[in-house]
């Protein structure tokens, strides 16, 4: 039987089907075992320079992503534990920094990082992911524009509820021209962050 | 020229006159979805090029083993498993450029062309051939795609290649352009409606190319023909 007339054979099509599936998963798990290790440090990389941005180097000694203590789902962050990372200085806990999302963006997530000292003041945000509209919403990254810059400092301490808004809203944070939904969760987001690390900082610390 | 005939009507069939976008309109997923400049379309570009030369460089080699019954799975399958094999490995070892090009890698996924070409071509020839279509669509695809963000870009937000030295190294940041200062914006432009637009004016822009080349060519023809008369 020559391959023309196996290749119409039903039998022949399963099992080459079957052997292309078979090859194609191996191919792929080959491929993930070997690049598992490597990606997981390179996005190891990654979280420890975005933690550099948000946890000012002075403030620690110690390797920032292997120490850090997960802070059960909470209805603050929404769902799903919180890494927070500590930072210390000659063992002594001199910040913590924790991935935060606003759920409620212009469209779809907006993924920040920020870092706060022991008073609960923040040391800095940033935005890590998003998908805002470019030229309106994205002048939340500090590379379009500083206004993500207006929360250092900030606690809850020292401003009133009413003021953790935007303008627009009676709070003292600028919204964008044409674009206050992403401004608004932002600082929504943040305020919410500042709430639960309010709420567990006696646990982290200790 | 060095290229023999079948190549060289296979590169201005993909770079021009079968050319992926402007005339067969597929990928138009990928291609809204990512030309919001021209840095952009030049990365989905890039990363789709070299997708389509490996699959159909695998397509053709496998092309006298597959019967036609099972060519669809078989080939979904083997793109996208390469797709992923892709991925993995930037991601692993060229993380930087990953970063950048990563989300277009996903997006080639959903890229039809990409089946398009493995059903249409690598398929039903040999290998050469099929590594140079898929050289020749791809570089007609990232043509489309630049002048498509290109276009759109500066519409939008009044500059060109902005973040270029993200993509391609600090060396090409003469790349980045602010060609209307204190521009305000046109925001259209940048959303999917405005891609759409700016698609259609280009295959309009296309056709008239074409129309007059046309046009050209049948009163050239009628000048030879009347000494013959």
């Amino acid at each position: 039987m020559n391959l023309k007339q196996l290749k119409a054979r039903v039998t022949y099509q399963t099992i080459l089907l079957a052997a292309y599936a078979l090859i194609a998963s191996a191919l792929l798990g080959v491929a993930d075992l070997n690049t598992r290790d490597v990606i997981k440090l390179r996005q190891e990389e990654d979280l420890k320079a975005s933690l550099v941005q948000v946890v000012p180097a002075e403030l620690f000694d110690n390797d920032l992503v292997k120490d850090a203590v997960a802070v059960p789902a909470d209805s603050d962050l929404g769902t799903g534990e919180t890494l927070v990372y500590l930072a210390r200085k000659q063992g002594e806990i001199t910040a913590a920094a924790f991935q935060l999302t606003a759920p409620d963006g212009y469209s779809g997530d907006i993924k920040m990082i920020m870092g706060l000292n022991r008073n609960g003041e923040v040391l800095g945000v940033r935005v890590i992911a998003h998908a805002e509209t470019p030229g309106l919403g994205d002048k939340i990254e500090v590379s379009k524009s500083d206004w993500i810059l207006n929360f250092n400092g900030r606690s809850i301490h020292n401003l009133t509820v009413k003021e953790w808004a935007v303008k627009k809203n009676g709070g003292i944070f600028d919204q964008f021209s044409g674009a206050t939904i992403t401004p608004r969760a932002v600082v929504n987001t943040i305020y919410k962050g500042l709430l639960f690390f309010d709420k567990h900082k006696s646990e982290l610390f200790n | 020229m060095l290229l023999s005939e079948p190549y060289k009507r296979l590169a201005s069939d993909g770079l021009w006159g079968n050319n992926i976008v402007l005339v067969q309109n597929l990928a138009l997923c990928p291609l809204l979805a990512v030309t919001g400049t021209a840095t952009n379309g030049l990365g989905m570009g890039l990363a789709t090029l070299v997708v389509l030369v490996m699959s159909n460089g695998i397509i053709s080699l496998n092309r006298h083993l597959v019967p036609a019954e099972v060519r669809i799975p078989v080939f979904v399958l083997l793109i996208a498993s390469l797709v992923t094999l892709v991925d993995l490995c930037m991601n692993a070892w060229m993380h930087e450029m990953h970063k950048v090009l990563g989300l277009f890698i996903a997006l080639i996924v959903t890229n039809c062309a990409i089946l398009g070409r493995a059903e249409s071509f690598a398929s039903k020839n040999s290998l050469a051939l099929s590594l140079w279509d898929g050289l020749v669509m791809g570089a007609g695809f990232t043509f489309v795609l630049v002048v498509l963000g290109a276009a759109r870009e500066i519409v939008s937000s009044g500059t060109l290649f902005a973040n270029a030295s993200l993509l391609l190294g600090d060396s090409f940041s003469f790349l980045e352009l602010t060609l209307i200062p204190n521009y305000k914006g046109f925001l259209l432009t940048a959303l999917p409606p405005g891609g759409f637009i700016m698609l259609a004016f280009i295959i309009v822009a296309k056709r008239l190319v074409d129309n007059k080349r046309a046009a050209k060519l049948s009163q050239v023809d009628v000048n030879e023909a009347i000494p013959e008369l």
